[in-house]
């Protein structure tokens, strides 16, 4: 292949609000640039974990190399850099965005610009990327493009009236934006003959390859043999293979100089040591710096998870091990509970990045969880002068030896049609926010600013803002610090025995109207026993709320028809499966769905 | 001599009850006319199997047999008279509805054979019947069950039914009276299952089902009011005057050999259990299948393969361990319950050292009794028997 001309190369990204149609865009700027016929292009070609699919959301960045024959007649390489679309993976959309040099803004027609439109295209510009926008469905009845444009004018302050009027969906003006990426995006800079200096923005693992790395090269080259060390890790490796990406496929070449995205394998086995934000350069010849921008990612969210069936316990550490392969962000650490046994507990970016962890030990490796209530990482001051930081509610220390505690607190951002302001700031007072202001978009939207203690967040939040606003509210959040706060440990006893696995963390003043809820919400999800089950909700010993779940009396299966004893059996087999399925507390058997189900317990 | 019981499938039925997920559905008279036809070639086929053995009772069930003209129940009857060898004190039972049998039609039924009739009644309450879609009210049934008597039946099932849509204790305690002063021979009391896929499952929200301490006391006053009356539970939901037990019944209980004919019917025979098809083509299939088949005999695995290539459903060679476990939750359904010799002589092993967890655990908890080498249930045992009957479960 011949060399590439770096200034016909263009990197760049989309970013938008969820929903927006990122990734329906991706796919027609692929089909459109000739390099796979509509035959084969399967809906959504970047999202290509199942559950992103499903969920329609991006959650690891995906690349493409494309290649885009011009209007004035040159052939472009354009790099399309995927990125993750929530608020989870801010860090890892921020290392992504390095990796480019132009962003396209997508704005939905209809519904303008969004809370996450917000914090996407800030990140962008904060990178110094050009932007510039173009506004999807355009075919929807609703669709009011001129208010859209005079919106981003208004509020992003990035020109709009020349932005392309496209359908993702049914392929209108996908040529128009081509061009602009053509005209509007800058090719990139640096120079071969530089020391290496490469951005890792996403690596994963292959059982054959090792680690696959996906860098950006900044400055220089690399090649077969070169001898690289990623520079904040400190690990170094000879690189093995090179190569651009291929729609779903590697694709090996000779060289990737500077401006160029690529892939390098180097017999890395561990991803821990191609942290995302790290700068590869080469042993024999490095750079003088790293690149700006690398940080260690913290987890925000904890929580235990326990295999369903303790025998099970070697499969699910096998599986978090082989997860973390490809997710250096997820952090885990054996631990046990007197009522789950042996498990784990794992440190998380935030909800879903949790929500999608275990999907994934379910469904990939086929385990069964129970998992308990997510916890945020509080900060325990103790009288004699020691801080720790409590991920487990079980580990809390005894109330005399607190000196006081602090909770990590967010600053929130929440993008709502007028006529919802009212139920907003009400959940927000409910969960303990403290009001900073309210901006007016225009006339009908309002963006309102609050900050919000992380633990009332990470467990419904996101569920009561969406019934609260009919599905209108959009939401976005970064951490802000951490504050003193009246906290106190929430017990439950089931049948007189505290159960390890339910005790959570909450503020004083909520906890008799979290513990009376969570004791209803266990009442319906204990089965009848042959004995009462009374259900308590304590704290520092003290009873502040009972359910009972009253004795079963009644269990007969009478109908058996024409014989048909196999169906018969089955049922009382799915019977005895269900009750597999139970932890044994003392001598109750709580079904697993009740450890989660005290998540949700909203009533909105 | 060997024994069997024959069940004989008729899939139709004048309307499908809101609760009802049985293989049943209308059907025009060419349709029932066909049906039949395989019906009778399927008997004869199965019979070159078991046509030697001792049949000791026959039950027709649905759907709702009655809904066929008798001319074709003259015939199937006939066809089984054929091919297998009725004891002399056969026990054949008839379901049927209310509104679907007329004088003659009973008259017919004593005129060939058929000793017993179950009528499905379900509630004497109208309001009740119509929420569940039956087709009758309480005065067709009456006249149904006086027409019957007239014509000769003295082994009259009535089939009843608790926990209906809008049924109170109260309602269905004037059910239970009404039903005890008519002096049946027998009285099936269920309750009703909501189903999935049937209508009144998927509709249960426009319902109004009796609370639990409501269910609890209807399912409490059957078997006090049944007992009162004269009539001693048999099975958990099963009633009878001494002496006029089902015995069609107990053959599947006590793990009897019984073989189905028809749509869906089930078999066991020799501790082999089959299932026919329930789709009609793929019956249709089946029976000629068998007529094309080379002879087998029963016996051992050319019977299984044979029954595999035919094409019937969920064909299972019952393990030792199944046949223990059907052992005990089909033998602990009866009132009697089971007997340890029993379980020493057919798998020679004692019941306490294989059952010994959950027969410590019950007999304790008091859900199970037992009397020298019997053990059943006791009162609260039959409430929860679920709970036991799973443990049974290997």
């Amino acid at each position: 292949m011949a060399a590439i001309d770096q200034s016909k190369i263009r990197n760049f990204c989309i970013v938008a609000h969820i929903d927006h149609g990122k990734s329906t865009l991706a796919d027609r700027i692929i089909e459109k640039t000739g390099l796979l016929t509509s035959r084969e292009m399967q809906a959504q070609i970047l999202d290509n974990m199942d559950l992103e699919r499903e969920r329609g959301i991006t959650i690891k960045a995906q690349t493409v190399r494309i290649v885009y024959q011009a209007k004035d007649g040159n052939e472009y390489i354009f790099n399309l850099i995927d990125t993750p679309g929530h608020v989870d993976f801010n860090y890892e959309v921020s290392r992504s965005l390095a990796a480019c040099d132009g962003a396209i803004l997508v704005v939905d027609a209809a519904q303008g610009i969004e809370a996450q439109t917000l914090a996407n295209v800030y990140l962008a510009l904060d990178h110094d990327l050009d932007v510039f926008p173009v506004i999807n469905k355009i075919d929807l009845p609703s669709a009011d493009p001129e208010r859209v444009k005079n919106e981003i004018e208004d509020v992003i302050g990035i020109e709009a009236q020349d932005a392309p009027l496209i359908s993702a969906k049914n392929g209108i003006g996908i040529e128009e934006v081509l061009e602009a990426v053509v005209k509007k995006i800058p090719a990139p800079g640096g120079s071969p003959d530089n020391p290496l200096q490469a951005l890792i923005f996403d690596s994963v693992y292959d059982s054959y390859k090792g680690v696959i790395v996906f860098c950006r090269i900044m400055e220089g080259r690399v090649k077969k043999g070169t001898r690289i060390k990623m520079m904040a890790t400190g690990a170094w490796a000879e690189v093995v293979e090179v190569g651009y990406f291929g729609a779903g496929q590697f694709i090996p070449c000779d060289e990737l100089t500077a401006g160029m995205v690529g892939y390098l394998t180097a017999s890395i086995k561990n991803v821990k040591d191609t942290a995302v934000g790290d700068t590869v350069t080469d042993m024999d010849r490095p750079c003088e710096k790293p690149l700006p921008g690398y940080k260690k990612v913290n987890s925000m969210v904890y929580c235990g998870m326990y295999p369903a069936d303790g025998a099970k316990y070697p499969d699910l550490r096998d599986a978090l091990e082989k997860l973390k392969l490809n997710d250096a962000s997820l952090n885990y650490e054996p631990e046990t509970s007197i009522a789950l046994g042996f498990g784990f507990r794992c440190g998380f970016l935030g909800l879903l990045h949790l929500e999608i962890i275990q999907e994934r030990l379910e469904r990939e490796y086929n385990l069964d969880l129970v998992t308990t209530a997510p916890s945020v990482i509080y900060r325990v001051h103790k009288t004699n002068g020691e801080m720790i930081e409590l991920t487990n509610p079980s580990n809390l220390p005894d109330p005399s030896e607190i000196d006081y505690m602090e909770e990590p607190v967010v600053s929130a951002e929440i993008m709502v049609t007028t006529e919802f302001i009212g139920p907003i700031m009400q959940l927000c007072q409910e969960r303990r926010g403290r009001y900073i202001s309210t901006e007016y978009i225009e006339a009908s939207r309002a963006l309102l600013k609050y900050e919000l203690p992380l633990n009332e967040i990470i467990y419904d939040f996101f569920d009561a803002l969406k019934s609260r606003s009919r599905g209108y509210a959009s939401f976005d959040y970064e951490l802000k610090g951490y504050e003193q706060s009246k906290l106190v440990k929430l017990d439950i006893l089931i049948n007189h025995d505290e159960v390890d696995a339910l005790s959570f963390i909450v503020h004083a003043d909520s906890a008799y109207e979290r513990g009376r809820k969570m004791c209803e919400k266990l009442k319906d999800e204990i089965p009848r026993h042959l004995f009462e089950i009374p259900i308590q909700a304590a704290v520092g010993g003290k009873i502040i709320a009972r359910e009972t779940v009253k004795a079963m009396r009644k269990d007969v299966l009478a109908k058996c028809y024409g014989g048909d004893i196999t169906r018969k059996k089955k049922l009382l087999e799915k019977q005895k499966e269900g009750k597999k399925r139970m932890r044994q507390v003392g001598n109750v058997e709580i079904p697993q769905s009740a450890f989660m189900s005290v998540l949700k317990l909203d009533d909105g | 001599m060997k024994k069997i019981s024959l069940y004989v499938h008729i899939p139709f039925c004048e309307k499908k009850c809101f609760y009802c997920d049985f293989l049943s559905a209308p059907a025009s008279v060419e349709e029932m006319e066909y049906y039949v036809n395989y019906l009778l070639r399927e008997i004869r086929e199965q019979s070159l199997f078991y046509g030697d053995r001792q049949v000791v009772s026959i039950f027709f069930g649905g759907g709702t047999p009655s809904i066929l003209s008798s001319g074709e129940i003259v015939r199937i009857l006939q066809q089984i008279r054929n091919c297998f060898l009725l004891a002399e004190d056969v026990e054949i039972t008839l379901e049927c509805n209310p509104g679907t049998v007329t004088s003659e039609k009973l008259y017919d039924y004593i005129a060939c054979g058929i000793n017993r009739l179950s009528i499905g009644l379900q509630s004497t309450d109208d309001e009740e019947l119509a929420r569940i879609g039956r087709i009758h009210d309480y005065a067709a049934f009456l006249k149904t069950y006086s027409l019957a008597r007239e014509a000769g039946f003295c082994n009259i099932n009535i089939d009843l039914m608790a926990g209906l849509p809008g049924q109170s204790a109260a309602s269905y305690m004037r059910t239970l009276e009404r039903v005890t002063g008519l002096h049946p021979e027998h009285i099936s009391a269920y309750s009703l299952i909501l189903e999935e896929g049937t209508w009144l499952y998927v509709n249960q929200s426009s319902y109004e089902f009796p609370d639990e301490e409501e269910d609890r006391k209807m399912y409490r006053l059957t078997g006090e009011r049944l007992e009162e009356a004269g009539f001693y539970r048999y099975e958990i939901s099963n009633y009878a005057r001494e002496g006029w037990e089902c015995r069609h019944n107990k053959v599947y209980w006590r793990r009897g050999d019984y073989a189905g004919f028809g749509l869906g019917a089930s078999s066991m025979v020799s501790n082999i259990r089959w299932k026919n098809p329930e789709a009609q083509q793929d019956y249709v299939m089946c029976v000629k299948r068998m007529e094309d088949a080379q002879e087998c005999t029963l016996a051992g695995s050319a019977f299984v393969k044979y029954l595999c290539k035919t094409g019937f459903h969920e064909v299972q060679v019952l393990t030792r361990e199944e046949q223990m476990e059907e052992f005990m939750f089909l033998g602990l359904r009866l009132t009697e319950g089971v007997d340890r010799g029993e379980f020493k002589r057919l798998f020679g092993e004692c019941m306490d050292e294989i059952y010994e967890k959950p027969i410590d655990k019950f007999l304790s908890a008091g859900l199970l009794e037992q009397e020298g080498e019997r053990l059943r249930l006791t009162r609260r045992g039959v409430d929860l028997s679920n709970v036991v009957f799973t443990e049974f479960l290997f």
